[in-house]
C-alpha cells in the first residue's frame, strides 16, 4: 500500500476537502492558509486540474477550525508539497467515484465517460448530465486511498500555467484583509505590550488615562494590559501615550529555558586528523537577530456568544492555536472557533497568534461585543517572535591538489521553534503576561524531519571526507525568537558558501569551478552551471575593483528546490545589488508566476535582509522600533532579477518560497568580498560595517 | 477647535466634525472605505496613501480638520482612464504578492501618470521610493506601472 501525505492521514474523508453542494462550483477545504504567498489559487489549479473544470469555477472555503482539514501549520515551503499532494488525490478520486455514478445512472460503461467543465459527456458527446446533478450519489464519507492514479503530468492543461492571482485585485481597491473585516457595537482595542520579557506592571494612572481619553478602559489582568473603547482614534492616541500612564519594572523573573545542549549532526571520523600545511580555513560568519516585518501590523477579532468564543485570526495555525486559547482561557476545546482570515504578508511565526490571544482575552472579558485588536508598527517589528540570531563556524582545509579533506560545521542559534503549543508551553507574550509560569521551561530545535530549525542547511550538499557538523541551541536570551523563512538556512548556507569561496580563493581556484569539482549532485550542477551561464562566468572584473559578481547554491533543507544564485555588487559609499540571475529547479511548476514570483520576492527579501537589516539590543532588551530604525529594502535598491526554472514535469513539485534565501545572501558576499577585496562575514552587510573592513583590509 | 469641515472623497461630498482624527481612520471606520491601510501610523510606509487635490498625502498623518474644500481620492475612486489603466495593468502582471501595499502604490503611480505620462524607469521608481513592500514584489509592481503608461500613451496615438 501507498504511504498517503501527512494531510490525508489526519484527514482521510473525500467530503473534508471537497464539495459540489454549490451548483456549478466545487469548493475546496484545504487546511493550508493564503499568506500571501498566492496558495489559493495554486491549490485550486490542482483540483480543477484534475476534474478538468474550469479554474473559475473553484471556490475556496475559509480556512477554518470548524469547517476545514486540519493541516497543521502553513510552513517550510510545505503547502504545494503536502496539501497539493493530498487536494490531487482527493480530487483524482471524487472524478472516478462521479464518473462510476454517471455509468449506473445511464447505464453505460465507464470507460466512455468523461467530465468537461462538470458536464458528463458519453464519448465526447453531451450527456445532459452533470456532475451537480451527481453529487448526492457520491459517498461523501469514503476515505480518499490515494489508489486512484492522477492524471499524467503530459495531460496537464491548467496545472503548469500562469492563471493570474483572483484575489490581488479585489484587495488592491476594496478589502479583503482581516484589517478590513467589522462588526456594529466593534471595540477596538491596543493592547500595551510589556516593555520586555515578563515586565511587571508595577503602576497604571488610571485616573490619568480618564482625563485624556474619558471614552478608553483599562482592561487589566495582572500584566496584561488592553485599551478598549468603541473610538478607535481615541484608542490609539491612548496606546501612544501609554508610557506617560504606565511603570513597568524589571522583577528578575526571567530564567531560560533548557536546550537540548549540542546535538551532533554528522559524527567527526575517529581518524579525523586536519590537513597538514597551512592551507586551512577557520571562519566564524553571522547574523543579528531579524524582524518579520509585515506592511500589515498584526490583528486579530474574536467574540464570545453564550459559550462559544470565535477568533478570527491571520496565523499560520489556527488549529494549534486553538488549543491553546483554549488552555490559556480555561475552556474546553470545542468552545473555540479560529477563522482564518488573510493578513498581509507572512513569512513566520509573527504576532498573528499574540493578536488573536490578546482579542479572546478581551473578548471573553465583554460577552457579546466584538473586538478587534491591531497591533502597532512599534509593536509588530520589536514585540512579535524575531527571527533568531546566529553564528555558524566553519573550520576546513586542503590537500596538495586543492580538495578539501577535512570540514567541520558548529552552529550556535537561538530558538527558531517557538510556535504556539510547541513543547507544551503556550509561546505566546500575552499568556506570559497573564502568568510568568507560562514561561517556556524548555526549547528544543526542530526536528531533521522538518527540515530542522537552526540546523537547517547546515549540512553541506558537497561530496566532503570528513565532514562532520554539530548545533548548538542558546535559550540565554529573553529576547523571543522563532521561526522566519528559510530558518537557519539563510546564515549556514550563507557560511558554507562563503567558506566555498573562502577555499577556492586559498586553492587558487575559480569558484564555480571548486564547487563542481565536489559536487556530484547533477541536478545541483546544473542550478549552478545555468546561472553561471547566465551571468557569463567568469567574473571578467578584477578583484578589489568596487564591482563583482559572486556566486551561491544550495538544496533547501537538502530534500527541497535547488537553486543557484549569482550577483553582481557595486561598492563604493555602500553596497548596491545591480543585478541577480537565479537558477531553479523546483520539479514541476503549478503556476509558474506564482513561483516566480515566490522565488523573486524571496531573493529581494533576503537581499533586504543579508544588506539592511538587524536589530541592536539595547541592555538585552529589543528597542522600539519603526522603519527609519529598522530599514529595509526599498524601490531604488531593487536590482534587476532574472530567473530561469530547470523544469521536469515528471520530477514532483517542490516549494518555492524559501529556496533564494541562503543563495543570494551568499552570492551576495562572495560578490562584495570581491569587489572590496575584504570579506564581510556578519550580517548585515551596512555602510558602518563595510566602513570598518576597509580600515581593517 | 469645534464645528464641522467639508471636502470630497471620490467626488462625494463629506462632512465631518473638524477634529485631529487623522483621515485614515475616518475613511476606514466612518466612511466604510477600507482599502485605505493602516501601516504605520508614522507617514513611513505609504500603505495609507491617499491622493489630496491630486497629490499623494499620507492619509495616517492629515488630520481631517485641514480638509476643508480639498479632494480626496482613495484607492476605490481609481475610475477615470489612468486609474483603469492601472488596475488592468497591475492585474496583467499579477503584481503584488500579499497586496497589502499595492492600494497606496497605486495612488502613487495614479498621481505620477496624471502629471507625467510618460515617465522613466527612474521617475518610477522615484514616485514609490516612499513605499514600503515586503514580499519583494518591486519589479512586477514596476513593469505593471509601465505597462499603464504604455498603453496609455497607445491610447493618445
Amino acid at each position: 500500500m501507498r504511504t498517503l501525505p501527512l494531510s490525508l492521514q489526519a484527514n482521510p474523508l473525500l467530503g473534508q476537502w471537497l464539495s459540489l453542494d454549490t451548483p456549478g462550483r466545487l469548493t475546496i477545504s484545504p487546511g493550508k492558509v493564503e499568506l500571501g504567498q498566492g496558495i489559493a489559487s495554486a491549490l485550486m489549479q490542482i483540483a480543477a486540474e484534475e476534474l478538468d473544470l474550469s479554474f473559475g469555477r473553484l471556490t475556496l472555503r475559509p480556512v477554518d477550525t470548524g469547517a476545514s482539514a486540519n493541516e497543521g501549520i502553513t510552513a517550510g515551503s510545505q503547502s504545494v508539497e503536502v496539501s497539493g499532494a493530498a487536494l490531487r488525490l482527493a480530487a483524482a478520486q471524487l472524478r472516478a467515484a462521479l464518473l462510476d455514478a454517471a455509468a449506473v445512472r445511464l447505464g453505460v460503461p465507464v470507460a466512455d465517460l468523461s467530465p468537461a467543465d462538470g458536464a458528463i459527456l458519453r464519448k465526447g458527446a453531451a450527456t445532459g448530465l452533470d456532475v451537480w446533478a451527481l453529487a448526492d450519489n457520491i459517498d461523501w464519507q469514503q476515505p480518499i486511498s490515494g489508489e486512484i492514479a492522477p492524471k499524467p503530468a503530459a495531460e496537464y492543461t491548467v496545472v503548469g500555467t500562469s492563471l493570474p492571482r483572483d484575489d490581488l485585485p479585489r484587495k488592491a481597491t476594496t478589502g479583503g484583509f482581516i484589517h478590513d473585516l467589522t462588526f456594529p457595537d466593534l471595540l477596538h482595542v491596543r493592547v500595551v505590550r510589556q516593555p520586555f520579557r515578563l515586565a511587571r506592571l508595577a503602576d497604571l494612572d488610571e485616573a490619568r488615562l480618564a482625563r485624556r481619553y474619558p471614552a478608553v478602559t483599562a482592561f487589566r489582568r495582572d500584566d496584561f494590559l488592553a485599551l478598549v473603547g468603541t473610538d478607535e482614534h481615541q484608542v490609539q492616541s491612548a496606546h501612544l501615550e501609554s508610557e506617560f500612564f504606565t511603570r513597568w519594572e524589571d522583577a528578575g523573573r526571567w530564567t531560560p529555558p533548557e536546550t537540548p545542549g549540542t546535538a551532533v549532526l554528522l559524527p567527526p571520523e575517529e581518524d579525523a586528523r586536519p590537513a597538514p600545511g597551512n592551507r586551512r580555513l577557520s571562519a566564524r560568519y553571522s547574523r543579528q537577530s531579524i524582524a518579520h516585518g509585515s506592511i500589515g501590523p498584526s490583528c486579530a477579532l474574536a467574540i464570545l456568544e453564550g459559550e462559544q468564543l470565535t477568533v478570527w485570526s491571520h496565523s499560520q495555525g489556527i488549529f494549534p492555536l486553538r488549543a491553546v486559547i483554549a488552555k490559556v482561557l480555561g475552556r474546553a476545546v470545542d468552545s473555540v472557533r479560529v477563522i482564518h482570515a488573510d493578513g498581509a504578508g507572512c513569512y513566520g511565526h509573527n504576532g498573528a497568534d499574540d493578536a488573536a490571544l490578546d482579542a479572546a482575552l478581551v473578548a471573553v472579558a465583554h460577552p457579546g461585543r466584538p473586538v478587534r485588536v491591531q497591533f502597532s508598527r512599534a509593536d509588530e517589528l520589536g514585540r512579535a517572535p524575531l527571527g533568531a540570531a546566529m553564528a555558524t563556524r566553519i573550520e576546513a582545509g586542503l590537500d596538495a591538489e586543492g580538495r578539501i579533506v577535512d570540514w567541520q560545521l558548529s552552529v550556535t542559534s537561538a530558538p527558531h521553534a517557538q510556535r504556539p503549543g510547541f513543547g507544551g508551553f503556550a509561546n505566546l507574550t500575552s499568556a506570559e503576561a497573564l502568568d510568568p509560569e507560562a514561561l517556556p521551561r524548555k526549547v528544543e530545535d526542530l526536528p531533521p524531519a522538518s527540515g530542522g530549525g537552526a540546523s537547517r542547511n547546515a549540512v553541506a550538499i558537497y561530496d566532503l571526507p570528513g565532514q562532520s557538523v554539530e548545533v548548538t541551541l542558546e535559550a540565554a536570551s529573553p529576547v523571543r525568537t522563532s521561526s522566519l523563512r528559510a530558518l537557519g538556512a539563510h546564515v549556514n548556507v550563507f557560511a558554507i558558501e562563503s567558506a566555498m569561496d573562502e577555499l577556492a580563493a586559498l586553492a587558487g581556484a575559480d569558484p564555480l569551478a571548486f564547487r563542481l569539482a565536489h559536487l556530484s549532485d547533477p541536478r545541483a550542477r546544473a542550478v549552478l552551471e545555468t546561472a553561471a551561464q547566465m551571468a557569463g562566468w567568469p567574473d571578467p572584473n578584477p578583484e578589489g575593483t568596487g564591482s563583482a559578481k559572486g556566486l551561491g547554491v544550495a538544496r533547501y533543507k537538502n530534500k527541497g528546490a535547488w537553486l543557484a544564485a549569482v550577483a553582481e555588487v557595486t561598492v563604493d559609499e555602500a553596497i548596491r545589488v545591480e543585478k541577480l540571475w537565479l537558477a531553479v529547479d523546483a520539479g514541476l511548476l503549478i503556476n509558474p508566476e506564482g513561483a516566480r514570483s515566490q522565488i523573486e520576492g524571496g531573493a529581494l527579501q533576503s537581499l533586504s535582509w543579508t544588506l539592511k537589516e538587524g536589530i541592536d539590543l539595547l541592555d538585552g532588551r529589543v528597542p522600539v522600533l519603526d522603519w527609519d530604525r529598522y530599514p529595509i529594502l526599498r524601490f531604488s535598491d531593487v536590482p534587476e532579477i532574472e530567473t530561469r526554472f530547470l523544469i521536469n514535469p515528471n520530477h514532483p513539485p517542490l516549494g518555492a518560497g524559501e529556496a533564494a534565501q541562503g543563495p543570494v545572501a551568499a552570492a551576495i558576499g562572495n560578490a562584495v568580498t570581491r569587489a572590496l577585496g575584504a570579506r564581510m562575514r556578519d550580517l548585515p552587510m551596512t555602510r558602518e560595517r563595510l566602513m570598518q573592513s576597509l580600515l581593517q583590509a | 477647535m469645534s464645528g464641522t469641515v467639508t471636502f470630497t472623497v471620490n467626488g462625494q461630498p463629506v462632512t465631518t466634525e473638524a477634529s485631529d482624527e487623522p483621515l485614515l481612520l475616518v475613511l476606514r471606520n466612518r466612511l466604510g472605505l477600507r482599502a485605505t491601510r493602516f501601516g504605520c501610523g508614522l507617514e513611513q510606509c505609504g500603505a495609507c496613501m491617499v491622493e489630496i487635490d491630486g497629490a499623494p498625502r499620507f492619509a495616517c498623518g492629515t488630520p481631517v480638520e485641514v480638509l476643508e474644500g480639498r479632494a480626496v481620492t482613495t484607492p476605490e475612486g481609481l475610475d477615470d482612464p489612468v486609474g483603469v489603466a492601472l488596475r488592468d495593468a497591475f492585474a496583467a502582471e499579477s503584481a503584488g504578492q500579499c497586496g497589502y501595499c499595492l492600494a497606496g502604490i497605486l495612488i502613487s503611480a495614479h498621481a505620477l501618470l496624471t502629471g507625467n505620462p510618460r515617465p522613466s524607469r527612474d521617475q518610477i521608481v522615484a514616485a514609490l521610493d516612499g513605499h514600503l513592500c515586503r514580499c519583494g514584489a518591486h519589479g512586477a509592481i514596476l513593469r505593471a506601472v509601465a505597462r499603464a503608461a504604455e498603453r496609455l500613451q497607445g491610447a493618445e496615438a
